[in-house]
């Protein structure tokens, strides 16, 4: 069966294959041949895929335990993001990190210990985990936490599944008053004032801006800045304060299939901008968790809106020192590409976590989203080189391109990370994904 | 007439047979978002655990845990007697695919298919049904199959047990028609399950369970007699059925 990532390319003929129920797994570990887990397929390149075996994880999607005075809930990795909100919003819970969609699943969130708008304050998904169980290669389910095979579990956070299959895992949800955050929107001109307003936004929880990818010269880096915290029950509109934690779902829109690349060009994106950025600044309003923190979730199938061929997502992390210098570099090389890069998302990392292949370091981290067209690959390629001048590292779940020198060198934990995965996944290793290969991992 | 089912959310009681399968999962989890207490019955008592534990951390009450057995023979539905309090409605989806080649060699085989597809959906919504003639409400629903209207080459034991089904229901349904208890026949097409798992399914015509347990559940509201899982189906088995049998016998593919 052709599958894909979240981007569509790279598009690979895997055996796809759906692990139902625990004692089915032995069968498809004893298979033979090498496997990777995949979750909801919304990492955007190849972490998910392999030709041998892709094991998809989405109908272990069982919630096990949840302790209603710790907030520690226990799930099956195949269980949704969307699906934890669904159930436990309503109660006044959320967790501590959530991705820019909801459409993830929790053992997807761990594989790429994903960062949220708040990682400067509260560090990765990993940062909250309490333990996960894993299936290893000779079929031992071995559960770990920092205490108990520690090794092991830092290893498999951000691992992208390449030390064993994720089964289950705990983490704690934190309170929450209401469904709603008090959002504010600031219009930065330029890089540096972008870069200045993260450093005055500490006090806000959640911060990330949105970056005009196509603004050269003296408007390079213009942005909006959107930062947000929780509102109290307290402080909410009388129409919303009846039900404090109703989630109001946004409308949905769908995106036709392949919609036409015409409706996205550079006039029409560059018009948009122009709009967009100019927004009135420094205005704050209440919106809907799910308005905040997964804006694109109500644009169903948004990846199809970059036609067949589909796309790339370059996402890097800079030390903060060479942050100033690299993203200018980065944002420079991408405006002045055909077509551009239409949407680029700008966040401030805190410190790393305990993850050996995590993706957070501290400093700035750029997404830029690219059309794959037959020049991609060669940007992609210098995009990577500034990454590598300056010190940084790309994110695995976002890659479909990066280079086994560029991993090295940004993934300073690599060795360690190997040796680890060796233990754990046999040799040559059973688990294993086309990102693995190309990475030679 | 009375309705068949109280409107009032908290007293409402759903009996799901089959609750550890794909679309009993999904059934269960999707009833219980409409208010419904749960009774979950099913063969692998280990497994149906994992699923009620489940289905409470996502808030659901699940007042009882039975064990059924398709296979068990004579006296199968025993276990029924135990349900207490008697629920306003019960789901049975219960279904067993085997293997066509093993079926036609193996009576064994084929009559394990034909008891978990036909005699013991029939005995126990029969059962049930008497309980609910007697106190003058209820809805039974009951997991047919499409195969079920007209016998294919390619599985035509599971067909023809799934066809019983259908027969058994319709008369169910017109028997109990004036006693105030209703009953649903639900025809899915292809549907995502462990069922299908490794079968090349036409995306077009292929629901997950979660798409069956919505189509159910509104079924239910609406008191709808028969519904296929995509409108499309009920056009397909049209024309399937109307092909002439000498046409037919020669279209093993399908």
């Amino acid at each position: 069966m052709k599958i894909s990532g979240w981007g569509r390319h790279p598009v690979l003929d895997c055996r796809l294959q759906t692990l139902r129920r625990l004692e089915d797994l032995p069968r498809f570990l004893q298979a033979g041949e090498s496997l990777i887990a995949r979750g909801n397929g919304r990492s955007y390149g190849d972490a998910a895929l392999n030709s041998e075996l892709t094991l998809s994880m989405r109908a272990m999607d069982r919630m096990q335990a949840f302790d209603e005075r710790t907030g520690l809930l226990t799930c099956e990795a195949g269980v949704l993001l969307a699906d934890i909100l669904k159930t436990f919003v309503p109660r006044g819970w959320f967790p501590p990190v959530v991705p820019g969609t909801q459409f993830v699943t929790l053992g997807g969130m761990i594989a790429a210990d994903v960062h949220g708008k708040n990682h400067q304050r509260d560090g990765s998904f990993g940062a909250h985990l309490e333990s996960l169980t894993l299936a290893l290669a000779d079929g031992e389910l071995r559960t770990c936490s920092r205490t108990r095979h520690g090794d092991l579990f830092r290893a498999t956070l951000g691992g992208m599944g390449l030390t064993g299959v994720i089964l289950s895992a705990s983490f704690r949800l934190q309170p929450i008053e209401t469904a709603f955050l008090l959002e504010e929107t600031l219009s930065a001109a330029n890089l540096e004032e972008v870069m200045a307003l993260f450093e005055t936004s500490q006090d806000w929880p959640y911060s990330v801006a949105w970056v005009d990818g196509l603004a050269q010269g003296a408007k390079l880096g213009r942005s909006v800045m959107i930062r947000g915290r929780f509102l109290a029950r307290a402080e909410l509109p009388q129409s919303w304060a009846e039900k404090p934690l109703r989630q109001a779902t946004p409308a949905q829109l769908k995106t036709p299939m392949h919609a036409s690349f015409l409706l996205l060009n550079r006039t029409s994106v560059s018009l948009f901008n122009r709009l967009y950025f100019r927004r009135a600044s420094g205005d704050a309003r209440p919106v809907p968790l799910q308005t905040f923190f997964f804006p694109l979730d109500r644009v169903e199938g948004w990846n199809r809106i970059y036609g067949r061929r589909g796309f790339v997502q370059h996402q890097s992390v800079l030390p903060k020192s060479e942050s100033r210098a690299g993203l200018a570099a980065l944002l420079a090389r991408a405006a002045e590409w055909w077509p551009g890069s239409f949407l680029a998302v700008l966040k401030l990392l805190g410190p790393g976590g305990d993850g050996l292949l995590s993706f957070p370091m501290e400093g700035y981290s750029l997404a830029l989203d690219l059309p794959m067209n037959d020049g991609t690959p060669a940007l992609l390629t210098e995009l990577d080189a500034i990454v590598e001048r300056h010190g940084g590292r790309v994110y695995l779940a976002k890659d479909s391109c990066c280079s086994p020198e560029l991993l090295r060198q940004g993934y300073a934990q690599l060795e360690q990370f190997n040796a680890v995965r060796s233990e754990a996944a046999g040799e040559p290793p059973r688990f294993a994904s086309a990102l693995a290969r190309r990475l030679a991992l | 007439m009375a309705d068949p089912m109280p409107q009032e959310t908290e007293t409402r009681i759903a009996l799901v047979i089959g609750a550890t399968s794909d679309i009993g999962r999904a059934i269960s989890r999707r009833l219980a978002k409409d208010g419904f207490r749960l009774q979950l019955a099913a063969r692998d008592l280990a497994q149906l655990d994992r699923e009620a534990q489940d289905l409470q951390v996502r808030g659901a009450s699940v007042l009882s845990q039975h064990h059924c057995d398709a296979l068990a023979g004579p006296g199968a539905e025993a276990w029924l007697d135990a349900l207490e309090p008697l629920p306003n409605l019960a789901v049975c989806v219960l279904g067993l695919l085997g293997d066509q080649a093993q079926s036609q060699l193996d009576a064994a085989a084929a009559e394990r298919v034909m008891r978990t597809n036909y005699l013991a959906p029939a005995l126990l919504l029969g059962a049930l049904a008497q309980r609910f003639e007697q106190r003058g409400s209820g809805v039974l629903v009951g997991l047919s199959s499409v195969a079920g209207d007209r016998g294919r080459a390619s599985n035509y034991i599971y067909g023809s047990a799934k066809a019983g089904l259908t027969a058994f229901l319709s008369g169910l349904r017109a028997r109990l028609s004036e006693r105030g208890a209703h009953v649903l026949t639900v025809k899915p097409g292809f549907v995502y399950t462990r069922m299908t798992d490794g079968m090349n399914l036409p995306p077009s015509l292929t629901v997950s369970p979660e798409e069956i347990a919505e189509a159910v559940a509104k079924a239910i509201r609406r008191r709808r007699n028969l519904i296929y899982s995509r409108p499309i189906w009920r056009l397909i088995m049209l024309i399937m059925r109307a092909i002439p049998e000498f046409l037919f016998k020669r279209m093993r593919g399908i």
